[in-house]
């Protein structure tokens, strides 16, 4: 199933980055550098909701005591980073020309920062527990509790005053320019599929590295 | 529009390219990274099970 994303997600790409800078007109305020917001807004949508999975994923680990579920929390903690990481530097990026400034204590950018450091969390206690299922367990329960942080994020623009504008597509419709809307959604989904794509890799390597011993595994063809 | 003001972005370049050169950086640094493990661990199996059967 891997390549079926991979190859989804690469086509929408093309399409989205082609949309984002062919298509969609100048923002009439801020002239060229709001086409960040077509890798900064598919950037944070996913670093909240894979933190989301993740913390899901590890609940069930955690609860049910099933194995690959544990996994597919580790599988996706990596790429939970580094979009966290992509979502803080392309908004600092923006933020520069924008606010004349990389970096502000803003409550929505402040929250951002600490989702980037539960997933490094995440990933740095998992990797220094030595045995895989206690290690799930520890991690799981971190995972459970920063989740408190995905909602603050998402709301940190309505309860504080913030600096970071809050969000344009709403429940109740948007204001915003069709073509943008078409690019945006493009490289949201080709996100989406790309974190899938790499996501379901990644669990494969830890199902052969952790079940290395089961007589199953030795007798994959694709280990021959 | 030539590619020239195209990629000026109307004096944004540096901001708007430095967003999307640093993002498809990190996508083929993790691409490159996810293969070379999937890699590893078939190496390590093949190994692994080499050694068992010389036993």
């Amino acid at each position: 199933m891997v390549p079926w994303f991979a190859w989804l997600s690469a086509v929408l790409f093309a399409v989205g980055l082609y949309i984002s800078f062919f298509v969609a007109p100048m923002d009439a305020q801020q002239s060229e550098a709001y086409r960040i917001m077509f890798i900064h807004v598919p950037a944070s949508i996913l670093s909240m909701f894979i933190y989301l999975i993740m913390a899901g994923y590890a609940a069930l680990g955690l609860i049910f005591n099933t194995r690959l579920s544990s996994m597919m929390a580790s599988a996706l903690a990596p790429t939970g980073a580094l979009f966290a990481f992509l979502s803080l530097w392309t908004g600092a990026l923006w933020g520069k020309p924008m606010w004349g400034a990389w970096w502000v204590w803003d409550a929505r950018l402040t929250s951002e920062l600490i989702l980037l450091f539960l997933y490094l969390g995440f990933i740095a206690l998992h990797a220094s527990i030595d045995d895989p299922r206690r290690a799930d367990r520890a991690a799981a329960l971190l995972a459970i509790v920063g989740s408190v942080n995905v909602p603050i994020i998402y709301f940190s623009v309505k309860w504080w005053n913030t600096l970071h504008q809050g969000s344009t597509i709403k429940f109740t419709g948007t204001s915003m320019h069709v073509a943008m809307q078409q690019g945006m959604y493009t490289m949201l989904l080709a996100c989406w599929l790309y974190a899938i794509a790499v996501t379901l890799t990644r669990v494969r390597s830890i199902i052969l590295e952790r079940e290395r011993n089961a007589q199953w595994v030795l007798e994959l063809s694709e280990a021959k | 529009m030539n590619w020239g003001e195209f990629f000026a972005m109307k004096g944004y370049g540096l901001y708007v390219w430095g967003s999307f050169g640093v993002a498809l950086l990190i996508f083929i640094v993790e691409i490159a990274l996810v293969r070379h493990r999937r890699a590893i661990a078939l190496q390590q199996l093949r190994l692994l099970r080499d050694a068992g059967e010389e036993e």
